[in-house]
């Protein structure tokens, strides 16, 4: 109650004059058993899901009772039922086998993507919004043109020029989603670094990547992880939609988007084959929300 | 500064992005690993052709004057000649683009009948029962890819229970709202989420300020300090927000225009890719950002009628 209370009304000047680090000492002394217990609920809940998630696709060929390609031919179209728990797709492929070597591509595609438009887009919101002047309104005129574009479109049409592939949506998602992070950092430091604890340390004589490493960074990183972890769902159905178009993995990858295209004509009889591809999408982007919203309660982060 | 400066202002701040966004689409070109042309007719194309079409498109020009070249075109409406259909690329968007916007205009009307209420029940009765439950299934449909959403709509709705057509936009109104119901649900419910958040947010912002306990304190009725003074207020944020989400609209025009055979421009894009046909790539990339542009444009003017306090 009380850190929620400083958060809304006393944070702006309280926070402007102390670290962030102290804030939540002073709130937490007063009030730490139960704002514990309501942050970590989200945090701990999923986080967990997330574990299970990852330990799912790690285990894959332990928790798989078939391999993603082998074909049943005695069992094809099998409902979903104790001899194959989410059913069987036309070649009598398992679903659930399927669907667990399916979350080693999704997750995969999820984590990477994001670390390069957040190591891009930190490095240069610091650049930008400690320098000022011309790096920054360089940097801002770019943001302002790709933000000009639909994400999802210049994905796809970058995607479309240098060939469908896991490789060319990094390298899209790189190019294009690095903005954001370098707009919300930029917007940060611009706050941070007229305060007092960075004078503080340049008159002791830190040099300008002490400042934006040591003292900048710590303080103003919070926010972009709270997003990098929402991003990972985005990107995660960003890699199913493109394989639905035909430009990221393609059948028979049990990739999820490309399992629900490949099921997509059976819809009408054979449901499950789409079905739990998707619901597996659905599990691991509630995993991330709910782990994004405890991060950002966590970190006193207000959400987007 | 009066709103005609503003307006005009706000045009020249238009002219750099402009000119990167045309830069951007021309570097896509320069983006295809090794020869454009023999990625645009294939491997088996003999020299001659593969000479000709690079004379065709500039490919053996200097990349400035290239670029100069594309400028000039855009600026004369001259998005050159579709490889694939032989037309005109502006005659083929044109048609196209009637199918898109009506779609968008269709899924963001949805959307706001969908969010209000949503919204502003969430907000009336915070953490309880319908928010919770509100909350859950709106994290829920935000997750959904919207090509999965579609596929299971286009199957129970249209092929089962044939209450909507499978395919195809119809011929008059009657019929566009009805072909298009499915796909503008299905666009609208992956939005709707961000904007009762956003919603929920302001209201309860509005909820504690100070003009609110006024109205409050002054003896008005529940139901007027919440029509007249919260939701006034509140909308404005809300309303930002779905002005910068044309961008994410037009995106999802992409897949539910693929998945419900709609001849919009998003199912062009794709059909374009599909043909390797990377001027009408580029020309239909160019038309999606130059549409974000002017709503966001557009978004600004309204703001500044909607909210007197705004600064121009």
């Amino acid at each position: 109650m009380i850190a929620s209370d400083l958060d809304k009304s006393g944070a702006p000047s309280l926070a402007g004059d102390l670290p962030a680090g102290a804030l939540s000492t002073l709130a937490s002394a007063s009030a730490r058993p139960r704002l514990l217990r309501w942050r970590q609920r989200n945090l701990i809940l999923g986080g967990s899901l997330i574990a299970l998630i990852v330990l799912t696709a790690l285990l894959a060929p332990l928790i798989a009772p078939m391999g993603p390609q082998d074909t049943d031919y005695t069992a094809r179209l099998a409902s979903p039922g104790p001899e194959h728990l989410f059913g069987t797709d036309n070649l009598g492929r398992d679903i659930f086998s399927r669907v667990v070597f399916g979350a080693q591509i999704d997750l995969q595609v999820g984590i990477l993507s994001v670390l390069l438009p957040f190591c891009i887009g930190v490095a240069l919101g610091c650049l930008s919004g400690y320098y000022g002047g011309r790096v920054d309104s360089l940097v801002m005129r770019v943001t302002d043109v790709i933000q000009a574009f639909p994400f999802l479109i210049l994905i796809i049409a970058i995607v479309a020029v240098l060939g469908t592939g896991l490789t060319s949506i990094y390298i899209a998602v790189a190019l294009v989603a690095w903005v954001s992070y370098a707009r919300l950092i930029r917007g940060e430091i611009l706050v941070a670094r007229n305060q007092e604890y960075v004078e503080a340390a340049r008159s002791l004589g830190a040099s300008d990547a002490q400042v934006i490493g040591r003292h900048l960074l710590p303080n103003v990183i919070t926010s972009a992880l709270v997003y990098a972890t929402t991003d990972i769902v985005l990107y995660i159905v960003l890699v199913t939609s493109l394989s639905y178009l035909g430009l990221a993995a393609r059948p028979p990858s049990p990739e999820w988007g490309a399992m629900i295209t490949e099921g997509r004509t059976y819809m009408a009889t054979a449901w499950w084959i789409s079905l739990f591809p998707g619901l597996a999408v659905v599990l691991t982007g509630i995993a991330f929300s709910i782990f994004g919203d405890g991060l950002a309660d966590a970190l006193r982060v207000r959400r987007r | 500064m009066n709103r005609g400066q503003f307006i005009v202002r706000r045009l020249v701040q238009m002219i750099p992005v402009l000119f990167g966004v045309t830069l951007v689409v021309f570097g896509l070109l320069q983006l295809i690993p090794g020869d454009p042309a023999a990625a645009m007719l294939g491997m088996q194309a003999r020299p001659e052709s593969l000479a000709a079409l690079r004379t065709e498109l500039g490919l053996d020009r200097p990349l400035w004057e290239q670029y100069l070249r594309y400028l000039g075109n855009i600026v004369r409406f001259d998005l050159g000649d579709s490889l694939k259909f032989k037309v005109p690329v502006s005659a083929l968007l044109g048609e196209r683009l009637e199918v898109t916007l009506v779609l968008i205009v269709y899924a963001t009307l949805l959307m706001i009948a969908l969010s209000l209420p949503l919204g502003i029940i969430s907000a009336l009765r915070k953490d309880g029962l319908f928010d919770q439950i509100s909350r859950f299934v709106l994290m829920v449909t935000m997750v959904m890819p919207a090509f999965w959403v579609g596929i299971i709509f286009l199957t129970y709705f249209s092929l089962k229970l044939q209450l909507f057509p499978v395919s195809g936009y119809g011929d008059s109104w009657r019929e566009h709202l009805h072909h298009l119901f499915l796909p503008a649900l299905t666009i609208a419910l992956s939005l709707t989420p961000l904007i009762v958040r956003a919603l929920r947010t302001s209201i309860l912002e509005a909820m504690s300020s100070d003009y609110v306990r006024t109205a409050r304190a002054k003896g008005l009725r529940e139901q007027a300090v919440i029509m007249t003074h919260v939701l006034r207020n509140a909308l404005i944020p809300a309303l930002t927000l779905l002005g910068l989400s044309v961008g994410y609209l037009l995106g999802g025009t992409v897949i539910v225009e693929n998945v419900f055979s709609l001849p919009g421009a998003g199912k062009l894009l794709v059909d374009a890719i599909t043909a390797r046909d990377y001027p009408l790539v580029q020309s239909t990339t160019l038309i999606f950002a130059a549409l974000v542009i002017l709503v966001n444009l557009l978004t600004d003017l309204i703001y500044t009628f909607l909210d007197p306090r705004v600064n121009l």
